[in-house]
Parts: structure tokens; C-alpha cells; sequence
């Protein structure tokens, strides 16, 4: 029995003496970090979300720790088959551990299929589409930064209580414009607003004039643009142009990041109300991480969709450290296991269905007079506390949440 | 493949026409072609490798169309996308097994193809361009608007299945094999097509219509039956790339995919049997080393058309069949 | 007072509005017409040639200081003479071949320049705005016009009824339309056919310049803009009859007002119904509402 004892005390000596790295794959935790490197989307993640990631990794001390990681970039093109080819290549042939950040909710879609299908990870940043914690849900994936209901909820309800009870839509013809458009539509009328007009515009569009005429008809008293990026942005200038601010209607932008207000300026895009989980300026924390990323990122100042990359990477390691491995389903639910805090979003959370919980905020573009310099765009109208930002769990239809 | 097409008067001259013996070098670069995809799947990665199959088998069926009937068509893709589309739905909604999801996206675009050819083949040269991307958007924002494509989204999670009921096919090297298989096998349909009393008609009339005419055969059903052809093939291809990476989307039917074929052919070589295998693989090889680099594929394809068009106009194999001085 | 439930006074927004659209149709259009009509030349480069108007117009700005009023004259003779330097280089060698290749050549040209510019500028758009003269708008009643939208409608109109007028009418297009007809026969007469031809690609191409320009104010300055524009213009050109100048006026200012109406009724389908209709139209009168059989 004594030898049986010893043997086993070996057996279990041994085995811890088997250093961490031993269980991560290839001794490498290879990051992919995948969006759109030179289209639309590019200036609101693209290669700002690899800066980001990086600054997460030296943050972390990954060095210190003697942890070896790796970043790899893809430029998905916004197109669910060279995205899908990208994530195969990348678990199969590459190694990669986790995908991060994806646009694009077809996109997201279909790389959360193929993470499923590997047992790997993906952790969505800039990618909308609140299926991702509902009826798509996996064990292998987590909905980072912000999503279609929490912009609905934070948009529709804070501009209706403020007012704006008579809505007009302007949407997207494709799923994104669609579900964004069905969320705030729901929200709006939930808080006692009305939706006197829709119209679906091909996406993309560069000319809005006649939708925009037809906005005007409608008398509505907001005008909610249920689209983005260029669309958004064409749609904005355009209204400019048009008199829609002067004639006394007000834009809601249902998706608009900071660099999208940039692009517009503040003469074009003052008075316009939107939702997002960051900014640059809310506290001293965010403050001292955007000077850091703005130095490494021609002066810019991070997107809510870059924040979160640096935010979930951040996470992702420590998770990996905690549990010695980066098999993919394992440290997802290490993450949700974990709770979250950085300088990005303060103190939160990753729930059981994926989704990563944290204040919304509901933002006005300042007037050109109230803005001190370059990127001091917004100010804030109102907070929504984590708990009630995001759709509720025993809604979403996932099926990882026991009823 | 035998001729139905009656001619209008008695001409003798058909029965004459025998069907040209397969060349023996055609015949080795055939052997060459299928012993180098055999050995391939194990040095290079296969999805990649079944990528360029699919092409390949599209740039051979649009080869058909360009290089021996002469008429360039803008508007392809639509029949590489809705056979995607079709076969995609059929393994995924309807549970059909590849095999009769690859047959039922064929069959999808072997309809179309017959629809849109009875439409457009009697235009020619521009028009005939103008009047194949005309149908080719009108699919797209069919593929677009109809709820079950899926829009932007595409048809996501198609499942690969089980080929017969015994291979199964989520195995990457038994997917090859059948991907290479079905290549080889549209390969030859185009290949006889072409080689065959058939073939030599088209060939006629790409060189001397009115004659062709004259003689007493009606070009339009020769063209029609070629553009059938043509569309069913690709449907093939689109079939089973959309098993393969068990995904169709609305690239498939963009009008962008469409310059893509034409890319491939012209590289490859126009008129030639194994240029466009060639050229597939060439394109989708450069895609994938410069598709990190953004709008430098952009620039390289461009590149490419314009100094092929210059002075490169036969193509890859087309120049080694100059040097050769065989057909390739 | 409504038609199809819409009110009469929305439906004359929509139909200005159209108009302006029209205006780009017809003056891009225009430019492809002329390209081909004289000299069988398919122009698929005419779209980045387009997108280059506005970027010469957007880098006079930003790098000369340059308004909007020297720009309608700089950025067409900028990449008009662009258009002469590839015809002179590459477009000759390829007379004497099926018109086809012409088109895969300007295609691979307008992927090069698109490919160049997006790899310098990205996808987003740049800004350039108005001039201060044109900014602003009228209130017409029925809907609020900005006073640019209507300049662009009244100088294109200008524009295109003095190209006709100089092609259909004068001496020099009366050299032109002979040269297209007999180059041989009018080069004998010591008309220097191979530069007329070379000039007018020129012309041809500064046209879409010129479009370029009056675009930048009112779209995004991108490299893209003139990518999916094109199969559009080509569908126009098409429709009206490959070879006729009256007829890509008229069908771009036609086809405009159609997708304007489109807009209104089932605007999903907007940028469809140039290709259904010239479906149709190619169907009935193969050579297109105004042309010569090709």
C-alpha cells in the first residue's frame, strides 16, 4: 500500500510540476483579431482595434508572466464567406485561439458557427446583432461592447421621454437596418410614442434626397436612422441640406460611432442623439487610456468598438492565466466566471448567455461653440445602469439559460 | 453527346464531321492535371485547394460560352449564386443529402440558364454583355429581397451531410475527393462538348455565322444549348462550393464575381481546354496571398486584365500552346 | 389631392428630385455615348474617370486652395488629358480587335485607378463642400430645394445640349460623325483622323470629370463612388441606344425621374428598375429607344 501511496504522491508531484504553458496550445495564445481593415468600417475598429490589443496584452504584463502571445489581423471585407473562410483557416491551420472583434453581423453570425464547430472562442466587439446572446447564443462565444436592443432601448426610450414621440424611420434594407429598426419600433411604442412612417432604402445608398423628402412629409417629429456608417453619414449631411433640422424634426442615429460625428463635424451633426457603452472623456480612468491609444493612433480617440477590444483582451488573459489553458468553451466560461474591471467600462460582468453587461450611456452632439477641440463631440444626457441596459436574460430565447 | 437540333435542309455534310480523336497531348496534360490535384490536398491545405476546384469547373463552363461560341457574358454569377442558394436550402431546410443538393442547385441553374438564353441569345457582342448583367442584377436583388436567401446574412450552417449515405463528408480529405471528382466530371462534359460534331458546329459559327447559316444549321439553337450548358455547369460549381463551405451568399450573385470569371478565363486562356483551370487556380491563389493587403489585389487584378487584353490576349496555357505549337 | 395615395405636392418633390439624379445619368451618359458612338469604344473606366474629377476637384482644395468654380474647368482637363495618355497608349492597339476587349481593358484600367485611390484614401468619404455662392435653398412650396441640387440640374441641362448642338450640328462634328463613318475616305480630305479620335476620347472622359465635380458637393468624395454608378450609366447608355447623343440625354433625365418615382412606391427596388427596364427595352428594340442598328 505504502508503494501504491508513493507512486500516486509521485504521479500528482509530477504532475504539478508540469509548467502552465504545457496546456496551452502550442505553448501560444494566438489572438485574431478580424474586421474591416479598409471599407466602411475601418476607421471605427480596423487596425484601431489591433492597437487596442496590443495595448491589452502590455497592459496585462503577458512579458512579466512569461506568457507568449501572438496577434494576427484579417480584413474580413464585411462578407459572411471571406470571413467564415478566414476563421476556418485560422483553427485549422493557424492556430489561432480566439477571434476578436468582427463587424458585421453577418459576419459575426457565421464565425460563431465555425468557432461552435472547433471548440474554439470568439469574442464579438463591434458586431450589432443582439441573436449573438439569443437564439445563436453558444458556449463559445461572448457579445462584447454593445448590441441592436441595448442601442434601441437606450436610443428609442430616452428620445421619446424627452419628447420625441412621433417617429419616421429610415432603414436599411438589409437584416442590421431591419432588426434595429423592429428593436427601437417596439421600444418607442412601449414608452407611448408612435411610428407614423418607415421607408426602406437599398443599402447602400449614397443619394438620400427622396427618402428624406418623404421624412419631411411625414411631419414626424424624429427622424430615426435605422442604418450606419456611410449611410448614416450621407443621411445626416443630406438632411443638412435639405433643412431637416431647421424645419424642426431631430435625427436619432440608432448606430453612430464617435469617428462617425468626426467625419460629419459638428456643424452637420449637432443635436444628434445616440447610444453608446464608451467615451473617451466620461471619467479620469477612460480619460488616461485614450491618451495612451490616441498616441499610438494618429491623435484619434478610441471608438466604443476599439475600447472594447481592449477591454475583452484584457479579460480573455486573464481568464487564460486563472485557468492555465485556452481551450476554447473552458475560458469562456472562465470569463463569465470572472468579474470584469478595467478602465474601459469600470466594473461588470459576462452572464450566462454570452452577454458582457456594463453602463449605457445616452449621448447629445454638443453645438460647434461647446466643443473645446478635435473629438470633444458629446455630452452626456443620461446613464443606464448595467442591469437595465441590456436585454433580459428570460428573454432572449438562448437556450443556454435554464428556464 | 448527340446532336438534336435538325437542320433545315438535308445537309450530308453533318454525318462527315466525325468527332476528332482525343489528342495525345491533351491526354497527357489531362493525366498530368488529375495526378497533381491527387497528390495536392496532402502539401497544400484542401479548403483552399477545393476553393480553386469550384472555380475552376465555373471558369470552364463560362470558357465554353467565350472561347468557342464567341459571346461574352457579364452576368455568370447568377448562375454560380442561385445554385448555391438552391442547393444550400435543399441540404439545409429540406435535409437533402449532398448529392441530390448539388443536383438540385444544377438543375436550378440549368432553368435559369434555359430562361435567360432563350431571352438574350439572339443579341450580340455588347448587348449580349449588357443584356446577361441586366438578368444577372435582376437575380441579385431577387437573392436580395427574397426571405429565404437570407440577404446579407446569406444561408449560414449548411450541413455537409453524408454522401451516399456512407462518406461522410465533414472529413476534409473525403470532401476533396468528391469536390475534385465533381470537377473532373464537369471537366469532361465541357471537354466532350467541345471535341464532338457538336463543338465543331460552334466553332462554325464563331468563325463565319452567315455561312454556318448557309449551310443549313440554325446558330440559335447551337448557342442556346451552349449557354444551357454553360449555366448548368457553373450551378454545379455553385453547388458545391456552397457544401463545401456550407455557406451561399450574396457574393455568389454580385455582379463583381462575374468579372472575376472573366478575369480567370482571360488569364488562363480563352479557347483553350485547360486554360481556365489554370487561370482559376492562378486567381484564387493571388486572392488569397493578397487579400491582406486590401485594395492591392484590387490593383493586381486590374493589372492583369490590362496587360493581358495588350499583349498577353492568349493567356497562360494559350501562349504554352503557341510554344508548343499544339492546342492546349 | 393624392395619386396611389401619394399627395400631388410630394410627388413634384420626388420628381425634381429625379431630375437631379437625371442630371448625373445623362451627363455621364453622355460622355460614354460620345466615346462610343464615334469611336466603338466601351468605356469602362468611365466611372473611376468620374471618381477622379472629384478627387482633382477635392485635391485643388486641399492642396492649391482652389475653389469649386476654377475645379468645373481644372479637374475635366486634368483627367481629360488622363483619358488622352491612355488612349494614346492603349486604347489604339486595339482597334483593329473585337470591341470586347476594349471593354476587359477599361475595366481593368478603372480597377487599377479605384485599387490606387483606395489604397491611399480608404472607403470613407472625404468632404467638400459647396461653394457659399450656391449653398443655401428656396422654399418652392411644395419642397424645400437646396439651391446647389438646382444649379446641378440647369448645368448639366447647358452642358448637354451644347455637346449635342456641337456634335449634331457643327462643322467639327460633322468631321467627327464622318471619321466614325469613313476614316480612310476622311483622312484623305487631310483631317487628321487619329487625333480627332484621341481628342474626343479626351472630351469624352473630361465629361465624366466634369460630372465628378458637380457629384463631389452632394456625395461623399470616395473611391467608390463611380463602381457601382457604372453599370448603371452602361444600362442608361443602353437603353438609349449605344451611338445616340439626344438619346442618352433624354433616357438619363427619363431614367432619373422613373427611379425617383420608384423611390416612392417601392424603394427597395430602386436600384433595380434601370435593369428591368433596359431588360425590356433591349427585348422589344434591340438597339435600344434611339439607336443605329449596331
Amino acid at each position: 500500500m505504502t508503494a501504491t501511496r508513493v507512486l500516486v504522491l509521485a504521479a500528482a508531484l509530477l504532475a504539478a510540476a508540469v509548467p502552465a504553458h504545457a496546456q496551452i496550445s502550442d505553448g501560444v495564445i494566438k489572438i485574431g483579431i478580424m474586421n474591416d481593415q479598409s471599407g466602411t468600417y475601418a476607421d471605427l475598429a480596423g487596425p484601431g482595434s489591433v492597437v487596442a490589443a496590443r495595448m491589452a496584452i502590455e497592459d496585462f504584463g503577458a512579458a512579466k508572466k512569461n506568457m507568449k502571445v501572438e496577434v494576427l489581423v484579417a480584413d474580413h471585407q464585411n462578407k459572411p464567406d471571406v470571413g467564415s473562410s478566414i476563421a476556418r483557416q485560422w483553427f485549422d491551420a493557424d492556430h489561432v485561439d480566439v477571434i476578436v472583434d468582427v463587424p458585421t453581423s453577418s459576419v459575426v453570425l457565421a464565425v460563431n458557427q465555425i468557432a461552435r464547430e472547433k471548440n474554439k472562442a470568439l469574442i464579438v466587439s463591434t458586431g450589432a446583432t443582439s441573436d449573438l446572446t439569443g437564439p445563436q447564443c453558444s458556449p463559445n462565444a461572448i457579445h462584447w461592447t454593445y448590441d441592436t436592443w441595448s442601442l434601441a432601448n437606450g436610443t428609442g426610450s430616452a428620445v421619446v421621454k424627452t419628447g420625441g414621440d412621433t417617429w419616421f424611420f429610415l432603414t436599411a434594407d438589409y437584416k442590421f437596418g431591419h432588426d434595429l429598426e423592429r428593436d427601437t419600433e417596439a421600444v418607442v411604442v412601449k414608452n407611448g410614442g408612435k411610428v407614423v412612417g418607415k421607408v426602406r432604402h437599398p443599402f447602400p445608398t449614397a443619394d438620400f434626397s427622396s427618402f428624406l423628402l418623404q421624412a419631411q412629409a411625414s411631419k414626424a417629429k424624429v427622424i430615426g436612422l435605422a442604418n450606419a456608417g456611410a449611410d448614416t453619414t450621407n443621411a445626416i449631411k443630406q438632411g443638412a441640406e435639405f433643412g431637416i433640422v431647421k424645419g424642426g424634426q431631430q435625427f436619432a442615429g440608432l448606430l453612430v460611432f464617435l469617428t462617425d460625428v468626426h467625419a460629419l463635424g459638428l456643424e452637420k451633426a449637432q443635436g444628434l442623439l445616440l447610444t453608446e457603452s464608451f467615451y473617451w472623456d466620461l471619467n479620469d480612468r477612460t480619460r488616461a487610456f485614450s491618451t495612451k491609444f490616441a498616441e499610438r493612433h494618429r491623435q484619434a480617440r478610441p471608438t466604443m468598438a476599439q475600447a472594447g477590444v481592449y477591454s475583452a483582451v484584457l479579460h480573455y488573459l486573464k481568464a487564460v492565466e486563472a485557468l492555465k489553458s485556452d481551450d476554447g468553451p473552458k475560458v469562456i466560461a472562465k470569463m463569465k466566471e470572472l468579474p470584469t474591471d478595467d478602465p474601459v467600462f469600470g466594473k461588470g460582468s459576462v452572464r450566462a448567455d454570452g452577454r458582457k453587461i456594463h453602463p449605457m450611456y445616452l449621448f447629445e452632439v454638443k453645438k460647434p461653440s461647446e466643443s473645446k477641440g478635435p473629438w470633444d463631440y458629446y455630452k452626456v444626457r443620461a446613464t443606464i445602469p448595467a442591469e437595465q441596459a441590456f436585454r433580459p436574460m428570460d428573454q432572449g430565447n438562448c437556450p443556454l439559460v435554464k428556464k | 453527346m448527340s446532336v438534336t437540333a435538325k437542320p433545315v435542309v438535308a445537309a450530308p455534310a453533318r454525318d462527315a464531321i466525325a468527332a476528332p480523336a482525343v489528342a495525345p497531348h491533351q491526354l497527357a496534360a489531362f493525366v498530368v492535371m488529375v495526378v497533381v490535384l491527387i497528390a495536392a490536398p496532402f502539401f497544400v491545405y484542401p479548403v483552399f485547394l477545393m476553393k480553386a476546384l469550384c472555380f475552376a469547373l465555373f471558369a470552364c463552363a463560362f470558357n465554353l460560352l467565350i472561347g468557342y461560341v464567341g459571346l461574352l457574358s457579364f452576368g455568370h454569377a447568377a448562375f454560380l449564386g442561385s445554385a448555391g442558394y438552391a442547393s444550400a436550402h435543399a441540404a439545409k431546410v429540406w435535409g437533402f443529402p449532398p448529392e441530390l443538393a448539388i443536383v438540385f442547385g444544377t438543375l436550378t441553374a440549368g432553368v435559369l440558364g434555359a430562361l435567360i438564353g432563350a431571352l438574350t441569345i439572339r443579341s450580340r457582342g455588347i448587348y449580349f454583355a449588357n443584356i446577361t448583367l441586366a438578368f444577372a442584377q435582376m437575380i441579385f436583388f431577387f437573392s436580395l429581397q427574397a426571405k429565404f436567401t437570407g440577404g446579407e446574412d446569406g444561408i449560414q450552417a449548411v450541413p455537409r451531410g453524408t454522401l451516399l449515405g456512407v462518406f461522410d463528408l465533414r472529413q476534409t480529405y473525403t470532401m476533396y475527393f468528391v469536390v475534385l471528382a465533381v470537377f473532373l466530371l464537369g471537366f469532361l462534359v465541357v471537354y466532350r462538348s467541345i471535341h464532338s460534331p457538336f463543338g465543331q458546329v460552334l466553332k462554325a459559327i464563331r468563325e463565319n455565322e452567315p455561312r454556318t447559316t448557309s449551310l443549313g444549321y440554325r446558330p440559335e439553337h447551337y448557342k442556346l444549348i451552349a449557354f444551357v450548358i454553360s449555366a448548368t455547369l457553373s450551378g454545379t460549381a455553385g453547388a458545391t462550393k456552397a457544401i463545401v463551405f456550407q455557406l451561399a451568399s450574396l457574393t455568389d450573385v454580385h455582379w463583381t464575381m462575374s468579372g472575376e470569371v472573366v478575369l480567370m478565363t482571360l488569364l488562363g486562356g480563352m479557347g483553350t481546354v485547360f486554360g481556365p483551370v489554370v487561370g482559376a487556380f492562378l486567381v484564387i491563389s493571388l486572392e488569397h496571398y493578397l487579400a491582406q493587403l486590401g485594395s492591392w489585389l484590387t490593383i493586381a487584378q486590374g493589372l492583369i486584365f490590362v496587360v493581358c487584353v495588350l499583349t498577353f490576349r492568349r493567356g497562360a496555357i494559350g501562349e504554352l500552346g503557341r510554344l508548343l505549337r499544339k492546342p492546349l | 389631392m393624392t395619386v396611389f395615395g401619394i399627395p400631388t405636392q410630394a410627388l413634384f418633390g420626388q420628381l425634381l428630385i429625379g431630375l437631379i439624379n437625371g442630371a448625373f445619368y445623362a451627363m455621364l451618359s453622355l460622355g460614354l455615348s460620345v466615346i462610343f458612338g464615334l469611336l466603338n469604344i466601351i468605356n469602362f473606366a468611365h466611372g473611376a474617370q468620374y471618381m477622379m474629377g472629384a478627387f482633382v476637384a477635392y485635391f485643388a482644395l486641399q492642396w492649391a486652395g482652389l475653389g469649386y468654380w476654377p475645379s468645373l474647368l481644372i479637374a475635366p482637363v486634368v483627367v481629360g488629358l488622363f483619358g488622352v495618355l491612355l488612349e494614346r497608349t492603349m486604347l489604339k492597339r486595339l482597334y483593329h480587335l473585337d470591341h470586347l476587349y476594349g471593354l476587359l481593358l477599361t475595366f481593368g484600367v478603372a480597377l487599377v485607378v479605384q485599387g490606387v485611390f483606395r489604397n491611399e484614401f480608404g472607403s470613407s468619404g472625404l468632404p467638400y463642400t459647396a461653394p457659399p455662392q450656391l449653398t443655401g435653398g428656396y422654399n418652392l412650396g411644395f419642397m424645400f430645394l437646396p439651391t446647389y441640387r438646382g444649379w446641378v440640374v440647369v448645368f448639366s441641362l447647358v452642358v448637354c445640349l451644347g455637346t449635342w448642338y456641337v456634335i449634331e450640328r457643327t462643322k467639327l462634328g460633322a468631321y467627327l460623325r464622318a471619321a466614325t463613318e469613313n476614316p480612310t475616305l476622311v483622312q484623305a480630305f487631310g483631317i487628321n483622323v487619329p487625333r480627332m479620335i484621341t481628342l474626343t476620347y479626351g472630351f469624352g472622359v473630361a465629361l465624366a470629370a466634369l460630372a465628378g465635380v458637380l457629384a463631389a458637393p452632394i456625395y461623399q468624395v470616395n473611391p467608390l463612388m463611380g463602381a457601382d454608378l457604372i453599370i448603371v450609366v452602361f444600362a442608361v447608355v443602353v437603353i438609349g441606344g449605344l451611338g445616340s447623343i439626344l438619346g442618352s440625354i433624354v433616357t438619363g433625365f427619363g431614367l432619373g425621374v422613373i427611379e425617383g418615382f420608384t423611390k416612392v412606391f417601392y424603394p427597395e427596388a430602386s436600384n433595380i428598375v434601370i435593369f428591368v427596364i433596359m431588360a425590356l427595352v433591349l427585348l422589344v428594340r434591340p438597339s435600344g429607344l434611339f439607336g443605329r442598328t449596331a
